[in-house]
């Protein structure tokens, strides 16, 4: 009888790793796996832009409604002045400043972290 | 007006004139290429260009007619400048940093490279030269209007000086020098803002007792009471401000100069502080003057009145003259930055297919300037921080949703792009052009004339998602790589595709 010849084990260079050795390797490449990693950098830079809007809506842009809603709040002084003046008319800038400066460390902390990860290979590739 | 006030603030005026045309020609020296024309190279520093975008961005309305408007209607004006520095925050947190990195001089630019469709950007071209024009109108009309009542001269006058001053720098340097102008140009508005109001203050306030005394027995007015007014109105200027600033032609174009799309988020971080010291000066001028001026004049010239009212006297006058000094500052910088803006994408788009780039680029600055200064002669009487606010709601019912969902959304198509901008663009030029002509009406129509940004921003981003989704099929071949180029930070080696915006040198 003919016995089946034994198992070998066949090896080979990895060829999937060599080919591409990072993530900017893939999205050059504008494989699927690249792709992702945009969409992931893309969805966190708009998470925090609208992270950020949301709170410029609420504290700024809330306040033609909250004095029409509550003219004794509009019309309660701080230091002689009337809110409806005052927070307008001053107490907005600062808030406009810290917003845009908080924004900024973020957005370039997510870019750093962002460079780190696409400079190493990804975690899983495309065949 | 009295004699001195006018003589010296002939004197002021000329003195400004000559500043910026000395400045002017200086850079002569250093822009040759077309670069240099267009975009100073970007050897700009981003200190320097924070100061130049905010010296570029302070126009007559913030000098003068917000002051006037707060001191007439009370602290629903109040949102005027807020909204314009509120605008940048949004422009920092969607725009900045990707439109840099598109590389894009102009908004038209953007349009060609993120849409593939050279419709697309004919139509942006358009929508950046009625936005300048209407931009361009209030600024000569303050001009007149503030030589008018210095001098007594006619109103053309003061719009001419600023034609010819602005055309011969712009012809003579490009933007090399005109980055250099407008830097200078926001320190010089601070000053002249801040010098006449420190002077008032420390010899009429009494101390700091009797300031406070002043400001507890201060009469705030009630015309913010509810009923009143109109929240629509508010919320409209809201939208327009917050919105429309991202679009405007002479802010987009500086964005280039930045080196990268960090500097261009840092550099915006600078010019909201800047915005922000500038901005809190209106309202006091605006409460001095409705504690001191009983009469109701033109808005637009309450401010240059005050010093004279308060003081009196040869103080007075000087006073008078550094506030004109500094209005003339404000028409000139803004003047320039939109003849340039314009000059670039009209010379890129109409004229330099048949001549040379920096020919071009001369010849559009001209018939800019000349077709504002016709279009000044022939508008009527609004208030110049209202028609300044009305180009802020085309901006923002054109390019605001162009700029937001070419950058964050990759459905945007090129026909859907088109169909949003002429429908935002037709409905608010519209009720621009309504309103510059004197059309008015009753109820919420005329809010909705006066102040339009709030209905026709929600119409034009519904009407780019829904042709956008209609047309998926013609969504641009590489929109892929470009949406890599705008959010991939320029540190890290990537392909980034080929666009090189016209006349780039890159």
């Amino acid at each position: 009888m003919n016995q089946p010849p034994p198992r070998v084990r066949v090896t080979g260079p990895r060829r999937g790793r060599s080919r591409r050795s990072t993530v900017v390797a893939e999205i050059d490449a504008q494989t699927v796996v690249g792709d992702i990693y945009i969409r992931s950098l893309m969805r966190g830079q708009l998470r925090l832009a609208l992270a950020v809007t949301a709170v410029l809506l609420v504290a700024v842009a809330s306040l033609p409604l909250v004095f029409e809603r509550w003219p004794g709040f509009a019309a309660h002084r701080l230091l002689g002045v009337p809110l409806v003046w005052l927070l307008p008319g001053v107490a907005c800038y600062p808030l406009l400043i810290a917003l845009a400066w908080v924004y900024v460390r973020r957005a370039e902390r997510n870019e750093r972290a962002f460079g780190e990860l696409v400079a190493q290979e990804p975690p899983w590739s495309e065949e | 007006m009295r004699d001195l006030a006018g003589t010296l603030s002939v004197i002021a005026i000329a003195a400004v004139a000559l500043l910026t045309l000395a400045v002017g020609v200086f850079g002569l020296r250093i822009s040759r290429t077309t670069s240099d024309f267009y975009v100073a190279s970007r050897t700009v520093g981003p200190t320097v260009n924070a100061a130049a975008i905010s010296g570029e961005y302070l126009s007559a309305a913030s000098f003068l007619g917000v002051a006037g408007l707060i001191a007439a209607r009370g602290p629903d004006m109040l949102w005027y400048p807020v909204g314009w520095t509120a605008g940048y925050l949004v422009l920092l947190l969607f725009v900045a940093a990707p439109l840099r990195r598109s590389r894009a001089y102009t908004v038209p630019d953007f349009a060609e490279f993120r849409l593939e469709s050279s419709a697309a950007r004919s139509t942006s071209s358009v929508l950046v030269v009625l936005i300048a024009v209407f931009y361009l109108v209030p600024q000569l009309r303050g001009a007149g209007l503030t030589v008018q009542i210095l001098t007594g001269a006619p109103s053309w006058v003061g719009a001419g000086i600023v034609g010819v001053v602005v055309l011969v720098n712009v012809a003579a340097g490009g933007m090399r020098s005109i980055t250099l102008v407008q830097a200078v140009q926001y320190w010089i508005k601070l000053v002249a803002l801040v010098l006449p109001l420190a002077v008032i203050l420390v010899l009429r306030s009494g101390g700091v007792h009797g300031a406070i005394h002043r400001i507890h027995a201060a009469d705030w007015g009630s015309d913010w009471a509810p009923g009143g007014h109109s929240l629509y109105l508010t919320y409209s200027l809201i939208a327009a401000t917050f919105l429309g600033t991202m679009g405007l032609p002479h802010v987009v174009v500086r964005y280039y100069t930045n080196n990268d799309g960090r500097t261009a988020r840092r550099t915006t971080v600078v010019v909201i502080a800047l915005l922000s010291a500038f901005y809190v000066l209106p309202p006091v001028y605006a409460g001095l003057a409705r504690g001191y001026l009983h009469g109701s004049g033109n808005t637009d010239t309450i401010i240059l009145g005050l010093p004279s009212a308060v003081l009196g006297g040869q103080l007075g006058d000087v006073l008078t003259a550094v506030l004109a000094a500094g209005a003339f500052a404000a028409f000139l910088s803004t003047s320039s930055g939109l003849v340039v803006s314009v000059a670039g994408v009209v010379g890129q788009d109409v004229l330099g297919r048949r001549i040379d780039a920096v020919p071009a680029f001369r010849m559009a600055a001209m018939l800019a300037t000349v077709g504002a200064l016709v279009l000044t002669a022939a508008s009527s009487g609004l208030s110049v921080a209202h028609a300044v606010e009305l180009a802020f709601a085309v901006s923002a019912s054109t390019f605001c949703p162009l700029l937001l969902l070419g950058i964050w959304w990759r459905g945007l198509t090129g026909p859907g792009a088109i169909a949003g901008l002429v429908a935002g663009g037709g409905l608010s030029v519209a009720a621009v052009v309504a309103a510059s002509v004197g059309a008015t009406a009753t109820g919420f129509l005329g809010d909705v004339l006066a102040q339009p940004a709030l209905c026709t921003v929600p119409v034009a981003f519904v009407v780019m998602v829904g042709v956008s989704l209609a047309t998926a099929r013609h969504r641009p071949e590489h929109v892929a790589r470009t949406l890599v180029r705008l959010h991939t930070p320029e540190a890290i080696q990537v392909d980034r595709g080929g666009f090189r915006a016209r006349g780039s040198m890159e």
